[in-house]
């Protein structure tokens, strides 16, 4: 029984509602021990409502929670064996810091010189020992989440649950507390379901990224591969940054060849797609979506044995962030974002010779939007 | 020169009232107490007698009743009603289904003047009219609950309808108080492993300090200018065992003719609230370091 349950965190089949509001539908979940799955997706899309019914928070519609192998679909949230860390910190306002971190395990019974082993332990890994007699109020942003972390790290928890954890800090703290989380993550060999609405903050962490869009799981997989191989054009449009350019085509096949037919400017191009795997076949004359990041549109010229194209395209905006240049691209009535060398001279207005390399495209289907 | 007037109009509209509070209110505090330091009888005398006024008062042993009953009537219509207040802000914070239509029910007696409070629960305590004639109509003719006729127990009755007035009042003020407590802290307790009442001793009620300190302001100061429901309720009887410092100063200056000693009582009356205002405004007042 236990041998086949090593997910340390299982949901199946989970829907929750609110009166008439479906808000999560039909959610199924795995994650093994040592994970660090990342829930993303835009802002209301049910990720603190999935989090709240694993921490017991809120009672699921129907479908089941197993943690650890058990079913905790009913269980209190004290007794599910987790912690949990939240965006506004939620420390104790009448507590000192060193209170905060212990109250939970006095609560829960354990002897003065446990509280005072593990506080010693986890403020000295949090780098707070300093800190351990004042009061939340007078604490940074920063150190207001270390001491939530410790809080939760005393717990010794199977699980770790964050949400947002980071939206309420600056952006430099913001990188420098994920690379912290991260670091912990590994030390302690913790197992964590992780909420953001920030597609980099989920890249840089997860080993498992989870999209949410409007209450389902839209991909489940390793963050390189939710990247390279987008599921449906939301998902390609949410991770990423600047987004993946999306260009209306049309599929043509000449004998063995598979080209897809591109509009813009009164003119068709057509561009290779015989390398592109086409899962069940494709017809002559689908309307697609072709998906291009950033990243393939430049003036460098990739190496001959990838498929390419070379455009001149006019550019309409230009920014300069020292390591390469963002640029916009006039295609038709849309425009394209391209990433260039901060060497190549470009100035608006002027057509740029620009090379898209498409070994690394996204073929969707324009009527469903899912991937080909 | 209308620039000038535009500079100083505000200083020319509140100038009247401003003139007016400080001849009306602390003229009189002047001036009476200036009368309390003579031997004025019906009609005021400027002739100074020093502190005469003050030693007669504290050797009159219905004074001594008045400041006990002020003590006892004050600690527990604060007390009680505080903890009252609590427990129902608690409760309703549960949020629980006609929370609204609950709420105004127990904030409306708050709107009504102590006269009508006291008035209706003279009747509801009166023995022959009340709640022990109507539960001897039911068959329990030995019941007995005569405590407004009961000079030892009278004082309660006070209690009684003065914490069914402001109950509800200290309830509203705790309740919001809870709605700003941050919820995710109630949550983050709830997954540390922290039962719902502790949360709420350990947690909640802890971080309402302020809301504390506002109801027992409040309250205090009823309770000291508690004058129309004494009157209402009981009218300072039986004998005078229902008496506070506010009656006392009443009956002297205006049925005993001794305007001395009724200024020496309000005196010592104004004395008790500044002794509890003035360390409220200075901690409130006081620049904040954090
Ligand atoms: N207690 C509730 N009652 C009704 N609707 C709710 C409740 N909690 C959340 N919702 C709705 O569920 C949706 C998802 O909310 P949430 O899980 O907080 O989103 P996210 O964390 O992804 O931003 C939102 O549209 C929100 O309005
Ligand atoms: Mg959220």
């Amino acid at each position: 029984m236990a041998a086949q349950n090593d997910a340390v965190l299982k949901i199946e089949g989970l829907t929750k509602s609110f009166q008439n509001v479906h808000v999560l539908m039909n959610i199924d979940l795995a994650i093994e021990e040592g994970a660090f799955l990342v829930l993303v997706g835009p802002s209301g899309c049910g990720k603190s409502t999935l989090l709240n019914c694993v921490a017991g928070l809120e009672a699921p519609t129907s479908g089941r929670i197993l943690i650890g192998g058990r079913d905790m679909t009913d269980a209190a949230p004290k007794d599910r064996d987790i912690a949990m860390v939240f965006q506004s910190y939620a420390l104790y306002p009448n507590m000192s810091v060193a209170r905060n971190i212990t109250f939970g395990m006095k609560v829960r019974g354990a002897t003065r010189a446990e509280q005072r082993s593990a506080l010693e332990k986890v403020a000295h890994m949090l780098k707070i020992d300093h800190l351990l007699n004042r009061r939340p109020a007078h604490l940074s942003g920063g150190q207001r989440q270390r001491v939530a972390m410790g809080r939760a790290l005393v717990r010794q928890p199977k699980l770790f649950l964050f949400d947002e954890p980071l939206s309420n800090l600056d952006a430099k703290l913001r990188v420098e507390m994920r690379a912290e989380i991260k670091r912990l993550h590994r030390a302690l060999g913790a197992t964590i379901v992780y909420v953001t609405h920030d597609q980099t903050e989920a890249m840089s962490l997860a080993t498992e990224v989870a999209v949410m869009e409007g209450g389902v799981i839209a991909q489940l997989g390793p963050p390189q591969q939710v990247y390279d191989y987008p599921v449906n054009t939301f998902v390609a449009g949410f991770i990423g940054s600047p987004a993946m350019n999306f260009i209306n085509g049309r599929i043509s096949k000449d004998g063995g060849a598979i080209r897809i037919q591109v509009s813009f400017d009164g003119a068709t191009r057509e561009l290779p797609a015989d390398h592109y795997p086409f899962g069940g076949g494709i017809e002559d004359g689908a309307e697609v979506i072709l998906g291009i990041r950033p990243e393939y549109v430049s003036g460098s010229d990739p190496s001959a044995d990838r498929p390419n194209v070379a455009l001149d395209l006019v550019p309409t905006l230009v920014e300069t962030n020292g390591f390469d240049q963002h640029v916009n691209l006039a295609f038709g009535d849309s425009e394209i974002s391209g990433r260039f060398s901060p060497r190549e001279q470009i100035k608006l207005g002027t057509p740029v010779r620009t090379r898209i390399d498409l070994s690394q495209i996204s073929v969707f289907d324009r009527e469903t939007r899912q991937r080909l | 020169m209308s620039g000038w007037l535009t500079r100083n109009i505000p200083k020319i509209v509140v100038a009247p009232s401003l003139a007016a509070v400080l001849f009306f209110v602390y003229g009189f505090i002047v001036w009476t107490g200036y009368v309390s330091l003579t031997r004025s009888r019906i009609m005021p005398r400027y002739d100074f007698d020093g502190f005469g006024q003050y030693v007669k008062l504290f050797r009159t042993p219905r004074w001594d009743v008045a400041m006990e009953n002020l003590f006892v009537f004050g600690l527990l219509f604060i007390a009680v009603s505080i903890a009252l207040g609590l427990l129902l802000a608690v409760l309703l914070d549960q949020r629980i289904r006609a929370e609204g239509a609950i709420r105004t029910i127990y904030l409306y007696p708050m709107a009504l003047s102590f006269i009508v409070t006291g008035t209706a629960w003279k009747w509801i305590l009166n023995p022959g009219l009340g709640i022990e004639s109507v539960v001897r109509s039911w068959g329990w003719e030995s019941f007995s609950f005569d405590w407004l006729v009961d000079p030892e127990m009278a004082i309660y009755t006070v209690v009684i309808a003065g914490v069914w007035q402001a109950s509800g009042f200290v309830m509203a003020l705790f309740l919001a108080g809870l709605r700003s407590v941050d919820q995710e802290v109630i949550k983050a307790a709830m997954v540390d492993g922290i039962n719902l009442p502790r949360i709420y001793v350990s947690i909640v009620i802890p971080s309402l300090s302020p809301v504390f300190l506002s109801a027992v302001i409040v309250l205090a100061h009823l309770a000291i200018k508690s004058f129309d429901l004494v009157i209402a309720l009981t009218g300072g009887g039986p004998g005078y065992a229902t008496d506070l410092p506010a009656t006392y100063m009443y009956a002297m200056a205006f049925s005993r003719g001794d305007l001395g000693q009724a200024a020496a009582s309000a005196t010592v009356m104004m004395m008790t609230v500044a002794a509890i205002i003035v360390p409220y405004l200075y901690s409130e007042l006081r620049p904040r370091h954090d």
